[in-house]
């Protein structure tokens, strides 16, 4: 499942909610990522961020990885929310979370997940620093 | 034949605008699309390109009701 959120989540709270959905006793592994945003960014304090996306595209880029995960590994299931429009500072931007029966497929699928919304999902971030607007002009590399 | 166009993020701001539509009596290449849409012969380094929502490179042909959307390295998660 994937949702585009506009207002804060909760991700603890929609991990529980999601979990308890899925057949009891079938999953003994779930692994997930959960991406806030920080109040600093390359040597600027930043104060609040807009998140743009491109609606019909990125639900549909996002469904893809999903599928791909499921494709890949041996999942229960997995799932994608983002927050999308104003965001400030300590809130919940991403949560990717994949079940499976082992712990392997689950940390293999929750990474793939994220690494691939990072690399190719169709978001945009903008900042409000202490030295103005600016557009994020490109994510950080996957091994930091 | 009708192709629309749309930009995004850092692009839109540039461009100034974020729809427009072209009327075109054959089929365009993506960059033809941009060149006409934008008013600019190239196309910034790195720009991602989509056909009807999926991912395209700038020889890909766009016809009647296609819609083509330009836009910068994403920076999601």
């Amino acid at each position: 499942m994937i949702e585009l959120k506009e207002q804060p989540f909760d991700p603890l709270e929609e991990l529980q909610v999601f979990q308890e959905k899925l057949p009891a006793g079938k999953y003994g592994a779930c692994c997930n990522f959960i991406g806030s945003m920080r109040d600093f960014n390359d040597g600027h304090t930043v104060s609040k961020m807009t998140l743009e996306y491109y609606p019909g595209m990125t639900e549909k880029f996002l469904d893809k990885i999903c599928q791909e995960a499921r494709e890949k590994w041996p999942l229960l299931d997995c799932l994608i929310i983002h927050r999308v429009g104003e965001i400030d500072p300590n809130e919940s931007i991403v949560l990717t979370a994949a079940w499976s029966a082992h712990r392997d497929a689950s940390f293999a699928a929750c990474r793939y997940l994220i690494e691939e919304l990072k690399h190719r999902a169709p978001f945009w971030k903008k900042e409000d620093t202490d030295s103005g607007d600016r557009w994020v002009s490109e994510n950080t590399p996957s091994d930091q | 034949m009708n192709i629309t166009v749309k930009f995004f993020a850092s692009l839109r701001e540039q461009i100034g605008v974020s729809d427009t539509s072209l009327s075109t009596d054959s089929a365009l290449t993506v960059l033809q699309v941009w060149q006409q849409a934008s008013g600019q012969d190239s196309m910034p380094e790195n720009t991602l390109c989509a056909i009807n929502m999926e991912y395209v490179d700038v020889t890909a042909m766009a016809g009647d009701s296609d819609e083509v959307a330009f836009f910068p390295p994403v920076t999601g998660g």
